[in-house]
């Protein structure tokens, strides 16, 4: 963490004609006179500080991450702020980010893995208006992922920061409502509630009915709920290589992983803990080892699964592999053709298309020309900001 | 079809376009300003005031007509914009003992010094509509010749102190030292609350949410006989004391609702019987919320008497938790958000809960004829 804080911390608006923030960030109404006089070559928002928080805000913030990942998994409570975005759809994560996001970052948000769901990209556009960001769409090129429900598929690198968006920041919570009892739970590494709890679930149904926000033991010592990530990806966050930030906005809690802590998923020794599986690949690239979104493609109970995380998927199409539906996919309209490619409609391409929900629509999708959303994207990040 | 909520960013901008149309209505029909709401719409905005944290009545008026009425929507926009605010201090204790009325009842005294002041109420109206308010435009009646309010005495008491000279009421300390308030919009909230931290989440708090704590309270779930001490309207002045000058200035005056209530005594071996207080506050006239509020902060006192917290009103996490209207609306509506990835995995496992089921089934449909033979 130290490498990238420092050069987030230095002079944060390095970038060509940005103002540098005063020492001491006293008020937008200083940040905006400041910035009215400077040429207003930038995208941000000129009445708002860098990153929309203002630099007490994430000292404090940075404080409190700090504490957290000098404690991994305990939950350091932090002043919240109310942001400009509903709580419960990321405010805690928003404002993770924003306390560590720099110019020199690349940021990439995915919500249920995917890159283009509508809360991703609110929050893409957030930081876009902002602090200027620099997006990527490139699990390995991103310094910064702001993730809701997922890990990438790719193993993450050192130097990366993963910040996750966290509903409820206790694992405990529907085990014990009140926040006085869990707090003494966590301080006195009470966890038999909660194995009691897995245990109950064997004696009902033969196996932990707990699919996702699955209990981890993180370092040998505190529970920690991995927010709503499926379990399939509890074992990414074992010994992983890059930093993992959580951020609870409504519940006024941070937490963390250093690299390389220890996540262990609760189990019994006669049931370990196991992951999801499918019987079929991803009908999109055929990869077998991905967490899959399922599609029902008609009225008569028909489906197909595909990658939940999108970045991956396209990485593999690129490649060469092929699932079983990509040319009904294509010749649908469904998968992006390459323009460059002769026969457009089989060449999968890096870019998937999507917002269809009935015939009229998918008409609609196929008259419209290759990019189309993609430029429209970008077209607004230009209008809104 | 692949797949519903994807391809976001242009259905996002046509969405806010969609907003603004349905915010504007039928454009025959004039616009509304935000002096008409702010004039005519008061106590609305007296309720996103409150619950938006922030006393801006033109703030108020102008997030009521952004939000097309919808007063959570509203209050989350003013606290938005509150949150960007430089705090450049605090105010002198405002003094609620010198109002000046316009409203002032009290339900314990038939008479008292001041006297009762109805002033503005919906209390005595029958709520029969008044169909000429459809039609708008009205001729300019000629103003009625108003009780004149200078008639009101410029003296009147709070019922709670005029029972404090006596002894009979609990008294308000402030705590040791009289520390700066507590801000729950920069500091976490630990439990057990302090009564800063909860009067303040209360001030800011769902006024139907306190609403429906306030009567579980009255009707048995939580032990109370509330008297209405007194109910006071009006307009205090608010004073600022700049570090550069030393002196307070008055920065202004602003609307305030007070509400104490008196509750049924306690007392111990030291300490004589005394009526116990609950109190409440809102900006602007905000009866219904102030009244809530104080059944609600007497409820939660049940500690400092060293009653059981058994009811809902009585426990500090979960009044000050969910009395927040921005934060649950947040969490509740953010189910709309898609959740599918997690949803697969419940979907993968009571499939394969059914299928072993199924196959165990059978194979004990399989045993049977084998064990009748």
């Amino acid at each position: 963490m130290s490498a990238h804080q420092t050069n987030r911390d230095g002079p944060a608006r390095g970038a060509g004609s940005q103002p540098a923030p005063a020492a001491v960030q006293g008020s937008f109404a200083m940040q905006q006179a400041a910035s009215s006089r400077e040429a207003a070559s930038s995208e941000t928002s000129p009445a708002y500080n860098y990153a929309y928080l203002d630099e007490q805000t994430k000292r404090m913030i940075r404080r409190a991450l700090l504490k957290a990942v000098a404690i991994p998994g305990y939950q350091v409570p932090f002043g919240s702020r109310e942001m400009p975005l509903a709580r419960g759809w990321g405010t805690g994560g928003i404002q993770v980010t924003a306390a560590i996001i720099g110019p020199s970052d690349r940021l990439k948000v995915i919500d249920q893995g995917a890159d283009d769901t509508t809360n991703a990209v609110s929050i893409r556009r957030f930081f876009e208006r902002t602090a200027d960001a620099r997006t990527t769409e490139a699990t390995q090129d991103a310094t910064i992922i702001q993730t809701r429900h997922r890990i990438p598929e790719a193993p993450l690198q050192r130097g990366q920061i993963l910040v996750y968006q966290v509903p409820q920041p206790e694992p405990l919570r529907k085990l014990e409502p009140h926040e006085t009892e869990t707090r003494k739970m966590h301080a006195w590494a009470e966890y038999g509630l909660m194995q009691v709890k897995l245990y109950e679930n064997i004696a009902c149904f033969g196996e932990v009915t707990t699919t996702y926000d699955y209990p981890v033991l993180v370092n040998g010592r505190y529970v920690m709920a991995p927010s709503p990530i499926p379990k399939f990806d509890n074992p990414k966050m074992h010994m992983s290589p890059a930093l993992q930030l959580f951020g609870a906005g409504r519940e006024k809690r941070i937490y963390a992983l250093p690299p390389h802590t220890s996540v262990r998923s609760l189990d019994f020794d006669d049931h370990p803990f196991r992951i999801q599986s499918w019987d079929e690949p991803c009908a999109l690239c055929g990869a077998t080892d991905s967490y899959l979104d399922e599609v029902v493609i008609d009225d008569r109970g028909s489906r197909m699964f595909v990658c939940s995380d999108s970045h991956h998927c396209e990485t593999r199409r690129a490649a060469g592999h092929r699932g079983a539906m990509l040319g009904d996919a294509a010749a649908s309209g469904l998968i992006e053709p390459s323009p460059s490619s002769a026969n457009g409609l089989v060449e999968p391409s890096p870019s998937l298309r999507g917002g269809k929900a009935d015939e009229a629509t998918e008409e609609q999708q196929c008259t419209t020309p290759p990019g189309l959303l993609r430029s429209a994207r970008k077209d607004g990040g230009e209008n809104g900001s | 079809m692949y797949v519903a909520v994807k391809g976001g960013e242009a259905a996002i901008l046509a969405t806010h376009d969609l907003v603004a149309e349905a915010r504007r209505g039928d454009e025959a029909v004039p616009e509304i300003s935000v002096a008409q709401i702010r004039e005519q719409q008061a106590l609305a905005c007296a309720r996103v005031m409150n619950e938006g944290s922030l006393c801006d009545p033109d703030l108020a008026a102008l997030a009521l007509k952004q939000a097309q009425g919808d007063v959570i929507e509203a209050a989350f926009l003013v606290r938005a914009y509150r949150t960007t605010l430089p705090r450049f201090g605090s105010s002198e204790p405002v003094d609620t003992a010198r109002m000046a009325i316009r409203r002032r009842v009290s339900a314990t005294y038939k008479d008292l010094p001041g006297g009762q002041v109805l002033g503005p109420t919906y209390d005595y109206t029958h709520r029969l509509f008044d169909f000429a308010l459809m039609e708008g435009d009205r001729p300019e009646q000629p103003a009625k010749p108003l009780p004149a309010s200078d008639g009101l005495d410029q003296t009147m008491p709070r019922v709670p102190d005029i029972l404090g000279a006596e002894g009979l009421m609990e008294a308000e300390e402030p705590p040791e030292g009289d520390p700066r308030p507590f801000d729950l919009t920069r500091e976490p909230v630990s439990f057990p609350a302090a009564r800063d931290v909860r009067l303040q989440a209360m001030a800011r708090g769902d006024e139907g949410f306190l609403l429906g704590l306030g009567y579980s309270v009255q009707r048995g779930f939580g032990g109370n006989h509330p008297f209405v001490g007194e109910i006071r309207v009006g307009e205090v002045s608010v004073a600022f004391v700049p570090e550069e000058l030393g002196f307070a200035v008055d920065l202004g005056d602003i609307t305030l609702t007070e509400c104490q209530m008196v509750n049924q005594f306690t007392g111990s071996k030291e300490v004589a019987p005394q009526f116990t207080r609950g109190y409440g506050l809102a900006f602007g006239h905000a009866e219904r919320k102030a009244m809530s509020m104080s059944l609600v902060d007497r409820a939660l006192k049940c500690r400092d008497f060293g009653e059981a917290a058994t009811y809902p009103a009585q426990q500090d996490e979960f009044v000050l938790y969910h009395a927040d209207n921005v934060e649950a609306a947040g969490f509740v509506e953010h189910l709309k958000l898609p959740h599918y990835v997690d949803f697969q995995g419940e979907l993968e496992l009571i499939r394969r809960i059914r299928r072993e089921r199924e196959a165990r089934r059978a194979a004990d449909d399989d045993a049977v004829p084998e064990a009748a033979e």
